[in-house]
């Protein structure tokens, strides 16, 4: 089955390469979890350490969880766990089991979450990179508290780095959900 | 509208000559398509006798319309000022046009998208609207002059009667486009589209999460590869235990990757660890075992580093320009200063790591990478593979921020090696511990500023000594001044006796082109020291560079170098009236409260600004930032505003809170505990005030990130007496 690309690897004077089938048979020290996403159930085989962030990336392609740091110092991986926001880089997936996790793509249900409408109303992305993780993290904070202060935005989003530095317009989207005045100066 | 980054179709492939284009545009499905070449930053400018198109727009039979754009995306908007440019000139419904991205777009940065192809843009969108007026009028047998154009229809003035662009189409493609360098243009006075808030089409995907970046690339059977890099600079390796990594369930092979001979690295080994999934690639890599040994920059530290850029601010110099024939530190003054200005190195730290996907497949080469610089990943892959650059295609996806760093170095070398060696589908994966320690940093760099004014507080003289890591000093030392001295060299300020030197220093960090690049460090100290100029003089700050500016403007002053266009004395003057207004400069603070003004005129883009920080407890907050510019034209209101608050909050972090350090010939910092950037606490209250001028649109993504640090500076020693002079700004480095 690997005749053209043989060849063409021999043309290019490429070195031919080992059957890739053994290594993937090699696996060993795996276990099977059941993990509960968005609303459905998923079963997947991975080492009991591995992180949940990239369970979901690169086993379940569910990529709208983003990898920034690994340390749970960025934010970028920040998703729902039983209605908490958790960092899913520091989540080993064999303690994830048996719990209700939601990350940015089932956030809205089938329709926008009031969060996400809040940052297209304030035009908060620019490149977006870290805005699941921001609007994982503001969404948790606003069932914690509806009506937040600067403070406790301050506090809530401490956590979550953006380096385009939306910031300003983060906290306008944190304050118009939460029906409050924004910091509105513009002329 | 979609603005997902699709692969463009086939004729908006670079491979095409113009010739072959024409014949292809008669089979774009009954479509009228118009090229244009828009110039790829970092490139020189396009030859039209050679460079084929680069960009396209079609207009489909049902109306519907593309803009096939050689920029990418990071974040900065382009998605949505350049097609509201086309359709403001060709009169097209905005709602009806698409963005879609070209493969192997090239050169994207300088805050130079918008600045760059706003005239052919508006050109190419004029021939498409004088087309479908000749065609309306051709059709209905009356002259061009009855005909106008509005919302994607020709209207006969006189009678009425309307046609759609959808229903002209195929009229339109069979008449000549009218030449793009003599078509008439709208008068800016017209314009209805531009200068409003238009939202950008890229922000729904991004917050649902389903935009598409880099590292969000799935192919069927790829797998993934992480690399183990050498920790010192220059260095290389000696052991490492290639079973123990594989040994790690899921690692599926352990390499050397070949060096790369065009690399400053290119006695460095490398290995690749390429596993089912990213998380079983970084283990294998951490159980490698690995020993690595120092190379020829085995003692280079933030220290040696600081005594070389402290010993050039005496050394021989590389290149200097002066407007005397006098040593300015010599003339008679009435009172002289000295200043060192210090900066760190600095990193990118884009939130999305470096990355890049490639396929190679049947002697074809499919990359799918964020990058500023397609073009390039094209040729350089096609060099490595030794095949064709037609059969190299580099999908551009989102970029997880740009900021200059991506710019395919090195990891487009490594992916490929990797994805030749291992002949499936693979994305490397830069960790945020290699995105750190092997960044192209900010340079580090040092100015020593002296300055003399004569009792009326005029600057009689004014020295410059620049010792700097330079950038492009990497490949030739002698020609750095060509471009890290913007900012320096050309600033607004009349002085009698000026001279500016550069000294070039060598350092086995690389450096890389971080953005707003040489002003970052070039404007603080410029804006810094002016305001010491002021305090010497016993002037306010405001006052002092208003009768500074006067007098330019009274007496413009010689340029002092070809560096590009010189301020408007008059119009600085202006934005500082306007900027101190705003920010009621002169109002009395409360105790620990001070103020800080700057002005900057760069890529055509005017300034001034007003931060307000309070002293307090040992820590420097920033309250209020009050800042007006004018950028020229204005395309959309909304996404200039964001892309000023951002780069005034980058500024800010790096005014306060970053630095790269050297130790032992290794960079130390390795992620976010060590190096961290501005969060949610640190954020001041913005207010922004855009003011346009009736020039050309500038450049807005780069130069308000300059502005921060000197008014941060100077609002600090309005508020403590103590002027802070090394970079991040910290109380205990006090030297006044």
């Amino acid at each position: 089955m690997f005749a053209a690309r043989d060849g063409w690897l021999a043309a290019k004077g490429w070195p031919l390469q080992w059957d890739w089938m053994e290594l993937y048979l090699e696996g060993i020290s795996m276990a099977s979890f059941t993990l509960q996403i968005n609303g459905l159930s998923h079963n997947i085989d991975a080492e009991p350490a591995m992180p949940l962030l990239w369970v979901l990336r690169d086993l379940l392609n569910l990529t709208g969880t983003k990898y920034g740091c690994g340390i749970g110092l960025c934010g970028a991986c920040t998703v729902h766990i039983d209605g908490t926001a958790a960092r899913s880089c520091q989540t080993p997936v064999s303690t994830a089991v048996g719990r209700h996790i939601i990350t940015i793509e089932g956030l809205g249900a089938g329709e926008l979450h009031p969060v996400q409408q809040a940052w297209i109303a304030e035009q908060v992305p620019q490149c977006g990179y870290c805005q699941p993780g921001q609007i994982m993290s503001a969404a948790a904070l606003l069932v914690q508290k509806p009506h937040p202060t600067d403070k406790d935005i301050d506090e809530g989003m401490a956590g979550n780095l953006c380096r385009c530095s939306t910031y300003f317009r983060i906290r306008n989207a944190i304050h118009r959900v939460a029906g409050q005045e924004t910091q509105e100066t513009r002329p | 509208m979609s603005t997902k980054p699709t692969p463009a179709p086939i004729e908006s492939g670079p491979r095409l000559s113009r010739r072959a284009f024409l014949v292809s545009s008669a089979a774009a499905g009954g479509a009228l398509v118009v090229g244009l070449t828009l110039r790829g930053r970092l490139h020189s400018s396009p030859d039209p006798s050679k460079d084929p198109y680069n960009a396209w727009i079609r207009i489909h039979p049902d109306g519907k319309t593309e803009l096939i754009l050689n920029k990418s995306e990071m974040g900065q908007g382009v998605f949505t000022s350049l097609p509201m440019i086309l359709a403001e000139e060709a009169e097209i419904d905005f709602s009806r046009i698409t963005v879609i991205q070209a493969v192997n777009a090239d050169g994207t940065g300088g805050s130079a998208s918008v600045m760059e192809s706003y005239p052919p843009l508006r050109r190419a969108g004029a021939q498409v609207r004088e087309t479908m007026i000749a065609a309306a009028a051709h059709r209905w047998g009356i002259p061009t002059t009855e005909c106008r154009a509005r919302n994607s229809q020709v209207t006969h003035t006189p009678s009425g009667r309307t046609l759609s662009y959808a229903a002209l189409v195929q009229d339109a493609r069979r008449l000549p486009l009218p030449d793009p360098n003599t078509v008439p243009l709208k008068d800016p006075k017209d314009f209805s589209l531009l200068g409003r808030p238009i939202p950008h089409l890229d922000i729904p995907d991004k917050v649902k999460g389903t935009a598409q970046f880099g590292l969000d690339v799935r192919l069927p059977g790829m797998v993934y590869a992480v690399v183990a890099q050498c920790p010192y600079l220059r260095g290389d390796l000696v052991r490492y235990d290639a079973a123990k990594a594989k040994a790690v369930s899921g690692v599926l092979d352990v390499f050397d990757i070949p060096t790369d001979p065009n690399s400053a690295n290119k006695n460095t080994r490398e290995i690749a660890i390429v596993a089912t999934n990213t998380w079983a690639a970084i283990q294998g890599r951490n159980a490698l075992a690995i020993e690595w040994k120092p190379g020829q920059y085995h003692d280079e530290s933030t220290e040696s580093l600081n005594t070389q850029l402290r010993a050039g601010l005496d050394a021989q110099e590389y290149w200097n320009t002066t407007n005397t024939s006098l040593n300015p530190d010599t003339v008679p003054t009435a009172k002289r200063i000295e200043s060192v200005y210090e900066f760190p190195f600095l990193a990118h730290a884009t939130m999305e790591p470096m990355n890049i996907t490639v396929r190679l497949e049947g002697g074809r080469c499919e990359i799918w990478s964020p990058t500023q610089v397609g073009g390039s990943t094209q040729e350089r892959a096609a060099k490595i593979l030794g095949i064709d650059k037609r059969d190299v295609i580099v999908h551009v996806t989102f970029m997880g921020g740009g900021l200059g760093r991506r710019l395919g170095d090195p990891f487009d070398h490594q992916a490929l090696r990797i994805a030749q060696r291992i002949q499936r589908p693979v994305q490397l994966v830069w960790t945020r511990e290699d995105d750190f320690t092997h960044d192209r940093y900010r340079p580090t760099c040092m100015h020593r500023l002296r300055g003399g004014i004569d009792q009326e507080g005029n600057i009689v003289s004014w020295t410059d000594r620049f010792a700097n890591t330079s950038i492009i000093g990497q490949l030739d030392p002698r020609r750095a001044q060509e471009y890290e001295l913007g900012g320096a060299v050309d600033m607004p300020y009349p002085v009698q006796h000026f001279r500016t030197s550069y000294v070039p220093v060598e350092s086995g960090v690389m450096r890389g082109t971080w953005r707003s690049v040489e002003v970052t460090f070039n404007i603080l100290s410029v804006e810094c020291f002016i305001d010491e100029l002021a305090h010497l003089a016993r002037q306010d700050p405001y006052l002092f560079r208003r009768r500074l500016l006067e007098s330019a403007a009274a007496h413009p002053p010689a340029p002092r170098s070809n560096l590009g266009r010189l301020a408007d004395p008059a119009h600085l003057i202006h934005m500082l009236d306007l900027v101190t207004e705003k920010a009621g400069w002169g109002e009395p603070l409360d105790r620990n409260r001070g103020r800080g003004l700057s002005c900057f005129y760069s890529k055509t883009t005017y300034l001034a600004q007003v931060a307000e920080v309070t002293v307090k407890d040992g820590g420097i907050h920033v309250d209020r930032v009050v800042t007006v510019v004018d950028p020229g034209l204005v395309i959309n209101s909304s996404g200039i505003r964001a892309q000023i608050e951002g780069a005034i909050l980058m500024g800010l972090s790096a005014t306060l809170k970053e630095r790269i350090t050297v130790k032992d010939g290794m960079i130390e910092q390795k992620n976010f505990d060590s190096y961290d950037l501005l969060r949610m606490p640190d954020t001041p209250q913005l207010e922004t005030y855009v003011v346009p001028g009736g020039r050309p649109p500038g450049g807005i993504g780069e130069p308000p990130l300059a502005l921060i640090g000197p008014s941060v500076g100077n609002a600090i020693f309005n508020a403590t007496g103590k002027r802070l002079r090394k970079l991040p700004f910290r109380l205990d480095e006090a030297t006044a």
